[in-house]
């Protein structure tokens, strides 16, 4: 039975497909067999994310109305190759997410994967009710100022109420809270929020802060995860995160602000 | 609302209006050996209490099928307990229609009722209430009702009511969420969203919280938003109350 993690957060544009692509990658890298799901039908970004565009046949809408079937859907990343990917499509809408056709191809996906990380649409419309409805765990990505913590809150009570756990009165998704695009320097002059404020807020555990970097955009528009920059701060705070997730426990890093200059980052391996 | 007699002679009958207090048996499913059970065990509590009593089946919060609810079952169990069935409450039409078939009498739902006082529609104080309760809750003889008791965070959209008693709140009430209660709120945590106390009308109630950081707070309808709240008591632990059609926020170090 695969472990079915969800990505989500309400608000748009604060790095669920980052976050995705990274946490599929990095479980991948460690040899677990995984499949990350585009559900964003109508505004695909993954395979882009995943440099995978141009290897697009078959999507997630095919297989579900029996078009295609899962292998011809499935591509293999070339970079980590237990890695694979169900694009989205897009040029259907977001309704032809059926409960029960997601539901087949999670099921058949869960006999022969071990993780399947659901890459959610932002909003709290049907495709993102879709994409949380399987979940095992949810992490929810949230930037560091109040209208994306507040749409987090709500995605959180939606995973309480509106997911398969919740309806078949089981054990809640396990809840992790990932903040993203975080800059201590503009934290330490009050321009944000600081990770515990939003901790105070939110009332989950902290799975990950994944700091404010200009080689996230640079991995983004080369089509590489950002996890695979293993130099760079955003990459080994990926990395952190799926160790976390996975039950490592690690120091959380890139919260303070780096007071020295470009040497002393130098020195610190950073 | 008394039938004009003709002077002189001496009616068969006469009709008045009365408001008899009742109690409501709100069923939630129905399988006819626990129901006589539970029954049963209600009646031990306080058998001198349900001896004779007139009770009507309230439908609102029924989750079963409605092939499982069979009045005649119902109704003989009560009788077998000396409690009479007079009439069911709320439903939709398919229940009802079963209750018109074992010859019960339909009451209105009171959802509408419990909706009316929203502070969105009852910024004056809701004096119609007084008249338009008949039931008071009495099921526990004497006893009150039971306070809702909420262990986990009340998320932005979310929506908790307590349409009897008090509402107890062991997390954060987060803005864009909302609470409601006909009696007393409690929050020990942030109360960051909605908080709405004696719903019903009760001018009593109160509403406590370890830090007012509140959107809006109404008592018995009448409501103060954020902007009012700032001056007296903001992120801090206090109680709120009516005082002479005031809404009255007290630090609870001061109290």
């Amino acid at each position: 039975m695969a472990r079915i993690i969800v990505v989500t957060s309400g608000k748009g544009g604060v790095g669920k497909t980052t976050t995705s692509a990274s946490i599929s990658t990095g479980l991948a890298k460690r040899g677990h067999k995984t499949v990350v799901i585009d559900f964003d039908v109508g505004l695909r970004n993954l395979d882009l994310i995943m440099n995978c565009e141009r290897r697009v046949v078959y999507d997630f809408v095919n297989v579900i109305q029996g078009e295609a079937s899962l292998n011809q859907a499935l591509i293999r990343d070339k970079r980590v190759d237990t890695l694979y990917i169900l694009p989205a499509s897009q040029t259907r809408e977001k309704e032809a997410l059926t409960k029960d056709g997601v539901e087949k191809v999670i099921n058949e996906l869960s006999d022969t994967f071990d993780y399947i990380v659901c890459d959610s649409p932002a909003g709290i419309e049907h495709g993102a009710l879709m994409a949380l409805y399987y979940a095992d765990e949810a992490v929810v990505v949230t930037n560091p100022e109040v209208s994306s913590v507040r749409d987090s809150d709500r995605i959180l009570g939606i995973l309480q109420s509106k997911s398969r756990r919740a309806e078949m009165g089981q054990d809640p998704v396990k809840e992790h809270l990932l903040l993203t695009r975080y800059n201590p320097q503009r934290v330490e002059k009050g321009e944000m929020l600081s990770v515990a404020d939003v901790e105070e807020i939110l009332a989950i555990p902290l799975l990950g802060v994944i700091p404010e970097s200009q080689v996230v955009l640079n991995a983004s528009n080369q089509g590489l995860p950002v996890i695979l920059e293993g130099e760079s701060d955003a990459g080994q705070a990926y990395d952190d995160a799926v160790g976390r997730l996975l039950g490592e426990d690690r120091e959380h890093r890139f919260m303070t602000a780096q007071k020295k200059g470009f040497f002393s980052r130098m020195f610190k391996g950073g | 609302m008394t039938d004009t007699a003709n002077p002189g002679v001496k009616q068969v009958f006469q009709l008045k209006s009365a408001s008899v207090s009742m109690t409501a048996l709100e069923l939630h499913y129905f399988d006819n050996e626990d129901f006589e059970a539970t029954l049963r065990d209600k009646i031990s509590q306080a058998p001198g209490f349900f001896k004779d009593i007139p009770i009507i089946v309230s439908l609102e919060k029924y989750e079963g099928l409605d092939s499982e609810l069979d009045f005649f079952k119902i109704i003989g169990a009560c009788r077998r307990h000396q409690i009479h069935v007079v009439g069911v409450r709320g439903g939709n039409e398919d229940q009802r229609r079963l209750a018109r078939g074992a010859a019960l009498a339909l009451l209105p739902g009171n959802s509408q009722r419990d909706r009316a006082h929203a502070p969105e529609t009852s910024a004056e104080t809701p004096e119609a209430n007084g008249s338009a309760a008949p039931e008071t809750q009495a099921a526990s003889a004497g006893e009150p009702a039971p306070a809702r008791v909420i262990n986990q965070p009340v998320r932005s959209g979310q929506q908790i009511y307590a349409p009897e008693g008090d509402l107890v709140i062991l997390a954060p009430v987060q803005a864009g969420a909302e609470v409601l209660a006909a009696g007393n709120i409690h929050v020990y945590g942030p109360l960051r969203g909605r908080a709405l106390a004696g719903i019903h009308g009760a001018e009593s109630a109160r509403i406590f919280c370890q830090s007012l950081e509140a959107e809006l707070v109404s008592i018995a309808g009448h409501y103060k938003i954020s902007e009012d709240l700032q001056d007296n008591g903001w992120k801090k632990a206090v109680q709120i109350q009516l005082r002479e059609d005031l809404l009255v926020v007290t630090p609870l170090d001061k109290a």
